[in-house]
């Protein structure tokens, strides 16, 4: 039971890793601001989220569980706030996208 | 495989750290000092100093950061004349040796220091029981070192002081920061309903779990002014007249209580500061929980500015 919480936790960080990878990358290549926000919202979103659940079979109790969670959605919040602020400041005539 | 993370954090944060000097856009060093308090965070937290890294990230990065965009925002009008009277070479020249030296000393002075190098540790842990306190370093702030933190406390309100002596005469006793424009039902808005309760929640968690883990009132009122400040922006409420009298009793309350027990300490306890037996913990408590108000209020209205406008002026 153990090996098999141990093998899931190092299959979904290792996927949550792999979307920050591309989130990065997008960041980096991406072409305007619109498509660098949603490069770096993957990473956020799912990232983070994979990392989360990866973790959550180490963590010792519910308490503790529920905390990462928590922090994941607080994340989701402020990622998608922020997004849409800055987008919105592009749109009203701020710098260049 | 820690080692190569560990390096890989010291590396980023002195890249980090040169970006800060060199960037020539005060707004693009600014964006480099924020990550960069967020990975100091990481190397406290590395160092197992975890109350160090909570103060970094709230304080650190997260004010310090608010207030140096602000500044940033506020110095971009005169940024390129700014540029064009730079001092010389000579002058800049002499400014990095002496920097440079400066640092240089700092640095020798770390690893020069004695191995292992001298602590008070020890005492701490053993005279720890007698504050009823569970961690040493709410202990050792609150307790042993108590002074420290009364006299932190009034240099914050002293600060608070000084921004608000930099309002215009018509404006003094009236509202700081500019009037809300910002449109209430924006997203800004729908955060500033939704993030508060969660933000206080935590905000008192942080300053209840201080007496036994890491955390403290510091980190707390951080987060509780951080909540009012997003209450302000979003335009929900208006940030309050300076003249209120009890804007005056909330900023003053916690010092003052501060005092009042301190002053309680030395008839009862023989010491300025000092907590009569057996009473230390809930005392501490108290002088805890009178302190957050006082110093979210204190760190929001530092991050609003001096007066500016007062109530009907356009």
């Amino acid at each position: 039971m153990k090996g098999i919480l141990d093998i899931f936790t190092i299959v979904a960080v290792a996927a949550g890793a792999f979307f920050f990878l591309a989130g990065t990358v997008g960041l980096l290549r991406f072409p305007d601001t619109f498509t660098r926000l949603h490069a770096l919202t993957k990473a956020d979103n799912l990232g983070l989220g994979l990392v989360v659940i990866g973790l959550l079979p180490q963590m010792d109790g519910v308490m503790a569980g529920l905390k990462l969670i928590l922090v994941w959605l607080m994340v989701l919040l402020a990622s998608a706030t922020v997004s849409q602020i800055i987008a919105r400041a592009l749109r009203r005539g701020g710098p260049e996208p | 495989m820690t080692e190569a993370l560990t390096l890989a954090l010291v590396g980023l944060l002195m890249a980090l750290a040169v970006w800060t000097l060199v960037a020539r856009d005060t707004f693009a060093a600014v964006s480099g000092f924020v990550p960069y308090g967020l990975l100091l965070t990481l190397a406290w937290l590395q160092l197992r100093a975890v109350d160090v890294a909570m103060t970094e990230a709230a304080i650190g990065a997260g004010l310090t950061g608010v207030l140096l965009i602000a500044a940033a925002a506020r110095l971009r009008p005169t940024e390129a004349p700014a540029w064009a009277e730079r001092p010389g070479l000579p002058t800049r020249v002499l400014a990095a040796i002496v920097s440079a030296a400066v640092a240089a000393g700092i640095g020798a002075c770390v690893l020069l220091l004695p191995d292992p190098a001298p602590t008070l540790a020890p005492a701490v842990a053993q005279n720890i029981a007698s504050t009823g306190v569970g961690n040493p370093i709410t202990a050792v702030l609150m307790s042993f070192r108590a002074m420290d933190t009364l006299l932190e406390a009034v240099v914050l309100l002293l600060g608070l002081i000084g921004v608000w002596s930099l309002a215009p005469d018509r404006a003094w006793g009236g509202r700081p920061g500019p009037a809300p424009t910002e449109d209430p039902n924006s997203i800004l808005g729908y955060l500033a309903r939704v993030l508060p309760p969660i933000g206080i929640v935590v905000g008192v968690y942080i300053l209840w779990v201080g007496a036994d883990l890491p955390g403290g009132k510091f980190q707390g009122a951080t987060v509780l002014a951080a909540m009012w400040l997003l209450v302000m922006m979003a335009g929900i409420s208006d940030a309050p007249a300076v003249d209120r009298t009890w804007v005056r009793l909330a900023l003053a309350g916690g010092p003052a209580v501060f005092i009042a027990i301190g002053l309680l300490g030395a008839g009862v306890a023989g010491a300025f500061l000092g907590y009569p037996e057996g009473l230390a913990k809930p005392l501490i408590v108290v002088v805890e929980a009178a302190l957050l108000p006082s110093l979210a209020v204190t760190l929001a209205l530092l991050l609003t500015g001096p007066p500016r406008r007062k109530d009907g002026d356009t």
